[in-house]
């Protein structure tokens, strides 16, 4: 059992409608999804997104695709046509969610 | 009479700056029936009908000149019919350029069918009440500084004015899964209760809509999501089959890469509740889809499903808000990070003695805090470019963001270098609202030939 990076497990994209952000987390391996059912919840991942998105954040479940779809609301500074970010798309706002640590990950069994 | 024979249905393009080499690849290799120009991002619709203000010939995409002369003697050559949003805030004027571009290609009087009705501005006018989705509030607090709306039209108007025959069809505003979906159902008159053929055609419609972000664009990593060749990244078709059969596949010999995971990826990408797309075609679910990989670069598209498409169309709302201006300056070396910071600093106190204010504001280290916020931990890197922005209604406001950047190499900390000309880009703000679909009026004309 050790902590591991969702990108260790899983790979990412982001889209954008309005001031929202969506973020898919997709497994590589199927035998992961249920690990990140149980470890990376909508709490941990508004945590990690607390300096750019207010929130909501709802997880909605993709097990045919074993993937989950985050979707972040107030997320893009007022929307794309009124940020004042760099990336008003919020595209590289993956790279957030690759980086979230999880403990206790048992392994591919 | 439906087509029986299989269907290859191309993505020429994802947004009016997308690259325009590897369409007229895909026209010249691919061996596709229809090429599918998407090109309006969300506020697109809201910049061009300005240009058409200014000029009542303009308010088409402009890109629309280059796109056409690269591809048009390889589509008219080959009978590749031709389907674009490209019309923008005017799709009679973008006809017509598209037009004026094949008689000087000589390829003499090109009929172009164009759909009308998704511009409702008018319309919304006399609106009030509608609600914003956004915000909740009615629309009647836009309505002074409204500079656009239009629908989101769907597939069986475009498939409509696919029927007129002409080799090139011309809208505004229409979905963007819409624009591939209409080429499936005009040619093998599926039904609005084909749900199935339907959700199969939707789903194939958004993975091709962004063009190379299904073929290893938006994607690679090295060393952990390799894709070959990236530099020469083909563009996307779908072969369809009268049943709804879907495979993805790419340019042949171009680079890039088409698998499970670059088709995952896209599928979800701008998806919010994978059980409900919601297109003006249909209400697309994903949660039994299954992609299979057939060969290299082709995989097939199983189990999309949907529910009847919605009562509403979706509008986008465009209005003036004002302006964004814009500074960056540069340091680097011993206290690079100290010397940008104390100079934010400074830049904020001038602007407000000068008595500006702003209703955002934004200070980012590029290098360090610019993406994704700072957490007081980041570590310092050689060198930082400080960039501030500010958004206020008056543009005086907004240009001295800038100006007092531009001003730290001579009025702050030691060794700045490297500022930018202040910027200041006007605000062009959308939201949306649900307009009842019978509202909205819809034509086809025909732009030409006989």
């Amino acid at each position: 059992m050790s902590s591991v990076r969702v990108f260790d497990l899983a790979h990412s994209r982001t889209g954008d409608k309005g001031n929202t952000s969506n973020i898919s987390v997709i497994c590589y391996d199927d035998r992961d999804w249920d690990f990140l059912q149980r470890e990376l919840t909508e709490t941990r991942v508004l945590e990690a997104y607390k300096l750019i998105a207010k929130g909501p954040v709802k997880r909605h479940e993709i097990r045919n695709l074993k993937a989950f779809n985050f979707v972040l609301e107030n997320a893009l500074g007022g929307g794309v046509t009124i940020s004042l970010a760099q990336d008003i798309h919020g595209k590289s706002l993956c790279n957030v969610m690759l980086a979230i640590e999880l403990p206790g990950y048992p392994g591919r069994k | 009479m439906s087509r029986t024979k299989s269907l290859r249905v191309g993505s020429g393009a994802g947004t009016s700056d997308d690259r325009m080499v590897p369409a007229l690849e895909l026209a010249q290799r691919g061996d596709i029936d229809y090429l599918v120009f998407e090109c309006l991002a969300e506020r697109t619709v809201a910049r061009e009908n300005q240009s058409r203000v200014k000029d009542p010939e303009k308010g088409y995409t402009p890109s629309l000149h280059e796109r056409l002369r690269m591809v048009l003697p390889t589509c008219m050559e080959k009978g590749i019919r031709i389907v674009s949003n490209m019309g923008a805030a005017n799709p009679i004027g973008g006809a017509r350029a598209a037009r004026r571009e094949a008689k000087d290609l000589g390829l003499g009087d090109m009929p172009v069918a164009v759909v009308l009705g998704d511009d409702v501005i008018d319309i919304v006018r006399t609106m009030p009440q509608l609600t914003l989705m956004e915000n909740g509030e009615p629309l009647e607090s836009l309505l002074p500084k409204l500079a656009s709306a239009n629908a989101y039209l769907g597939a069986d108007l475009v498939s409509a004015a696919l029927d007129r025959g002409t080799p090139m069809v011309m809208t505004g505003r229409v979905a963007d899964p819409s624009l591939f979906l209409a080429p499936m159902m005009h040619e093998f008159r599926w039904s609005y209760d084909d749900y199935a053929k339907l959700a199969q055609g939707t789903a194939a419609g958004h993975l091709l809509e962004c063009t190379a972000s299904v073929t290893g664009g938006c994607f690679g990593w090295p060393g952990v999501k390799d894709v070959p060749d990236l530099a020469d990244n083909g563009y996307p078709f779908a072969d369809v089959t009268p049943d709804g059969g879907i495979v993805i596949s790419k340019t042949p010999g171009s680079g890039g890469l088409l698998n499970v995971m670059t088709c995952t990826e896209q599928l979800i990408y701008e998806m919010h509740d994978p059980r409900a797309y919601i297109t003006p075609d249909c209400v697309l679910d994903i949660t039994e889809l299954k992609f299979t990989q057939e060969a290299a670069d082709r995989v097939r598209v199983e189990r999309a499903r949907a529910r009847p498409r919605t009562d509403t169309l979706k509008v986008t709302v465009g209005y003036a808000d004002g302006y964004i201006g814009e500074g960056e300056v540069s340091y680097g070396g011993i206290g690079a990070v100290a010397r940008a910071k104390w100079a934010a600093e400074i830049i904020q106190e001038r602007l407000r003695r000068r008595g500006f204010t702003y209703e955002d504001f934004r200070v980012d280290l590029i290098g360090m805090t610019s993406l994704h916020g700072d957490n007081g931990s980041r570590p310092e890197p050689y060198e930082v470019r400080l960039r501030l922005a500010g958004r206020a209604q008056d543009r005086k406001a907004a240009y001295a963001v800038g100006f007092e950047t531009r001003a730290m190499h001579m009025h702050g900390p030691g060794g700045s270098g490297g500022a930018c000309e202040p910027r200041v880009k006007d605000v062009l703000a959308v939201k949306s609202v649900l307009l009842p679909r019978h509202f909205v009026k819809t034509e086809i004309i025909v732009e030409g030939g006989k």
